[in-house]
C-alpha cells in the first residue's frame, strides 16, 4: 500500500527536535532513508521494536532523525553493539546503517563475522565509493584510478565488492540497489528486514560533493541517472561476460538462502542447559 | 543469582569473578580468549545457557566491548574479561560507554606489558590505562580484587556500582589473583545486595533520557520498552541529541564529573590494617596488597609500628583514606607490580612531610612479603 510521503514524515520523523539535518542537498542518503521509512511502515512494524544502530560518517548520521530506538556507534563497530543487543532481547528488529568505510574498512572484520554467525540482523550499506564526512579520502569501494583526497594522482589499489564479500561470508539474504531503483530498493529492504537470518542491502549512493565532483560525474542528478543507464538486473547480468560487465552495477537478489539463524541455535541450547540443570 | 551462593568451595579467582557477577544479576557475556582471563569467557559459556543468558565469543575485543554495550542497552547487565592486549583495543567503545553512560563490567587481568608483553606473568602495570585508557575527560571507576573472595563479592559490587552510577565499572585482577586457587565461603544469597539500574517512571512523552536526578544520575530505558531515545558518542543534550552549544557540552562533562564526585562515600573502598597507632604504612592493591599483610604481621611482631592501607578503589583514587594516613606516618611504603602508577597517585595528595617509598618489580615475578618486609624495617 502505498503512503504518502508527509505521512510517513509525520509518523517517523523526529521533526520537532532533530532538524535541519547534516547532509548536503542532493545526498543519497536520504533516498535510502525514505526507502527504509517505506519498507518499515509496509511492514507495520511498530517504531518501540526497531532499533536503528549506525557507525560513523554522513550514513550514520540517519538513526539521529528518526523515531525509534535509535543508536549512533563509534566507527565501524554498528554491528558489534547490534549484534548484543540482538542477542539480549531477540523480540526486538534490529538494523545497522552504515557507509562504505565504516562497514569495509574500520568495521570490515566485524562485517563479515556477523555473516558468518548469521545472526538476525539486517546491514543497510550505503556505497558512495569515498569517505563523504571526513572530506572525501579513498574508500575500500573507490574505483582503481579513481581521484579523492588521497589518491590524487589516481588510486592505485582496487575496490571490494561489498555485496560479494557478503555472499561469500556467508550472509543469508544480499542484495545490491542503487538510489535511482528507490521502488526495487523498497522490496529488497522489506525482504531483507523480514529475512530469517544476516541480511545484507548494498545501495549504491552518489557522495556528488566528495566523489562526483573529483571525479567529473556531474551533479547528484547526473549521478543518479548514470546508476539507471548502468544498472543490469542479476537476470541479465547472469548471460553476460565479464568484459560485458565491465562498468555495470548489478541489482536485484544476489543471495537468498535457508540456513540455522544462531539467535534460534542459541535458545535451543539454553533450552538444553536448563533441562540439564533440573 | 549464582547456584553456589552460600556454599563453601574451592575456587580460582577467574571463576569467582564469573560467580559474583553472576549473583549480581549479570546475565550477558562477549569477548575474545586471551590468558590469563580465558576461564572467565570459558565459564560464562557454560553457565549463562542455563540461566536464561547469553555467551558470544566475539571476533575481537573491540567486538567484544560493542556487544556488552548493546546489550546493556537493551537491559541485560553484561561484562567482558581481557588481559592488556584486548584491554587497548577495548578503549574507544569503553569511551563511548562513559560518553552514552550504559553500565557494564569489563575485567582486565593484568599481565605484563607493553604490548603482547609476558603473557602468564603478573604485572599490576595497567592501573593508569584504567584511569586514562579511552581519549577525552571521562569518569570511570577502577576496583582492583585481591584474592579469590574478592573476585566474588567486589565483582558483585561492581555491577551495582555500574548500575547505580552508569559508569563503566573496571575490575583489575592480575595473574597472581585469576589463578589462585583458594577455598572460600561464598555469601548466601540474601547476604549480597543486588543494585539495579533506576528505569523512568514517567511516561515515555515526558523522558528527558539524559537529565540527571538528584544524583547526576539519568533513570535508564531499555530499548524496546516503549522509551524511544536516541544514545550517541557524540556530546549531547538532556535529549541525548548532538549538541555544539558550549553550555550545554560544558553541563554535561560537569554532570559526568559530578555524578562519581557525589558517590565517593560509596565508591571508595579500602581496608585498614593495624592503622590505629601505625608510625609507618604499607598502601598496596591487589595480590601486592596480601604480600604486604603478611610483611606488616612480621613486622608487628618485631615491635615495629606497622599498618596497611589496602585499596579496594583505584580510582576514583581514594584521597580521603591515603591522605590521613599521610598526616599520621613518618613514612609509606608502596610496592606495586610496575614502575610506580599508584604511588604517583599517593605523591599527589600529600600534603605532609611523610616520605612515600617505592617498591616495583617489572620482571615478571611476584613480590613476595620477605621483599616487603625487607623495605619496611628500614623506613
Ligand atoms: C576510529 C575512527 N577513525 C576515524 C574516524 C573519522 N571518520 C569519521 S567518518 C569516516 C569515514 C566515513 O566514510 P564512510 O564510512 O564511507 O561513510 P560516509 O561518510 O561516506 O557516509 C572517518 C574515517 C572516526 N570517527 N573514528
Ligand atoms: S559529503 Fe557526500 S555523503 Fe556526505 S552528505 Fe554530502 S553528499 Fe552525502
Amino acid at each position: 500500500m502505498h503512503v504518502p510521503a508527509r505521512e510517513l514524515r509525520q509518523e517517523y520523523l523526529r521533526h520537532d527536535k532533530k532538524f535541519p539535518h547534516v547532509w548536503c542537498p542532493g545526498c543519497g542518503n536520504g533516498i535510502v532513508m525514505g526507502s527504509l521509512l517505506r519498507a518499515i511502515s509496509s511492514l507495520k512494524l511498530s517504531k518501540d521494536e526497531v532499533v536503528m544502530a549506525s557507525g560513523i560518517g554522513c550514513s550514520g548520521r540517519m538513526p539521529t532523525y528518526l523515531d525509534f530506538n535509535t543508536l549512533h556507534t563509534t566507527h565501524g563497530r554498528a554491528l558489534t553493539f547490534a549484534t548484543g543487543i540482538k542477542l539480549a532481547n531477540p523480540t526486538l528488529t534490529v538494523m545497522a546503517i552504515m557507509g562504505d568505510g565504516d562497514a569495509t574498512a574500520i568495521g570490515g572484520n566485524h562485517f563479515i563475522h556477523a555473516a558468518r554467525r548469521n545472526l538476525n540482523l539486517t546491514a543497510v550499506i550505503i556505497n558512495n565509493s569515498i569517505y563523504g564526512m571526513t572530506g572525501g579520502q579513498y574508500s575500500p569501494t573507490t574505483p582503481f584510478g579513481a581521484r579523492s583526497t588521497t589518491s590524487v594522482y589516481g588510486h592505485v589499489e582496487h575496490a571490494f565488492s561489498i555485496s560479494e564479500l557478503a555472499v561469500t561470508a556467508g550472509a543469508s539474504f544480499v542484495a545490491r540497489s542503487t538510489v535511482y531503483h528507490a521502488d526495487l530498493m523498497d522490496k529488497l529492504l522489506e525482504k531483507a528486514i523480514t529475512k530469517r537470518g544476516f541480511a545484507v542491502v548494498e545501495v549504491i549512493s552518489n557522495c556528488h560533493v566528495q566523489y562526483g565532483r573529483r571525479n567529473r560525474l556531474g551533479d547528484a542528478v547526473e549521478m543518479i541517472t548514470s546508476y539507471r543507464d548502468n544498472a543490469v538486473t542479476v537476470r541479465k547480468a547472469a548471460a553476460m561476460t565479464e568484459e560485458e560487465l565491465e562498468g555495470k552495477i548489478t541489482i536485484g537478489v544476489l543471495a537468498d538462502r535457508e540456513m540455522p539463524v544462531s539467535t534460534e541455535e542459541y535458545a535451543r541450547i539454553r533450552k538444553q542447559a536448563q533441562e540439564k540443570k533440573k | 543469582m549464582s547456584d553456589l551462593n552460600g556454599t563453601r568451595q574451592l575456587l580460582q579467582g577467574n571463576e569467582a569473578v564469573v560467580h559474583g557477577a553472576l549473583a549480581a544479576g549479570c546475565r550477558f557475556f562477549a569477548g575474545y580468549p586471551i590468558t590469563p582471563a580465558s576461564e572467565i569467557a570459558e565459564l560464562f559459556s557454560i553457565l549463562l545457557p542455563a540461566c536464561d543468558g547469553t555467551f558470544i565469543q566475539m571476533e575481537d575485543e573491540i567486538a567484544g566491548m560493542g556487544a556488552v554495550i548493546g546489550a546493556s542497552l537493551a537491559g541485560v547487565k553484561a561484562m567482558t574479561a581481557t588481559s592488556g592486549p584486548g584491554f587497548s583495543l577495548m578503549q574507544e567503545n569503553l569511551g563511548f560507554a562513559c560518553c552514552a553512560e550504559v553500565p557494564c563490567v569489563i575485567a582486565n587481568v593484568m599481565r605484563g606489558g607493553p604490548s603482547t608483553g609476558l603473557p602468564t606473568s603478573p604485572a599490576q602495570g595497567d592501573v593508569q590505562m584504567a584511569r586514562w585508557g579511552t581519549h577525552g575527560d571521562h569518569p570511570i571507576i577502577v576496583l582492583a580484587l585481591s584474592s579469590v573472595i574478592d573476585s566474588f563479592t567486589i565483582t558483585a559490587k561492581a555491577f551495582n556500582l555500574s548500575e547505580k552510577y552508569r559508569v563503566p565499572v573496571i575490575l583489575l585482577s592480575d595473574e597472581v589473583v585469576a589463578h589462585t586457587r583458594e577455598c572460600v565461603e561464598l555469601p548466601s544469597t540474601d547476604e549480597i545486595r543486588v543494585v539495579d539500574r533506576i528505569r523512568p517512571s514517567v511516561p515515555p512523552d515526558w523522558y528527558t533520557p539524559y537529565e540527571g536526578d538528584a544524583r547526576g544520575v539519568p533513570p535508564m530505558a531499555s530499548f524496546g520498552d516503549g522509551y524511544r531515545h536516541h544514545v550517541t558518542g557524540l556530546i549531547h543534550d538532556k535529549q541525548g541529541f548532538p549538541t555544539q552549544n558550549s553550555s550545554e557540552i560544558e553541563a554535561f562533562h560537569l554532570r559526568l564529573a559530578h555524578k562519581i564526585t557525589r558517590g565517593f562515600p560509596e565508591i571508595q573502598m579500602s581496608r585498614e590494617f593495624f592503622l590505629d597507632d601505625a608510625e609507618v604504612a604499607v598502601i598496596a592493591y591487589g595480590s601486592v596488597a596480601r604480600s604486604s599483610l603478611r610483611a606488616v604481621q612480621d613486622a608487628r611482631k618485631n615491635g615495629i609500628k606497622a599498618g596497611l592501607l589496602q585499596l579496594i578503589t583505584l580510582f576514583p583514587f581514594p584521597r580521603g583514606y591515603v591522605s590521613p594516613l599521610l598526616s599520621q606516618c613518618r613514612a609509606v611504603l608502596v610496592p606495586e607490580m610496575n614502575m610506580g602508577q599508584i604511588s604517583r597517585e599517593v605523591h599527589r595528595v600529600n600534603q605532609t612531610e611523610c616520605r612515600i617509598v617505592k617498591h616495583n618489580r617489572i620482571d615478571g615475578q611476584f613480590i613476595t612479603p620477605t621483599e616487603i618486609y625487607k623495605q619496611l624495617i628500614k623506613l
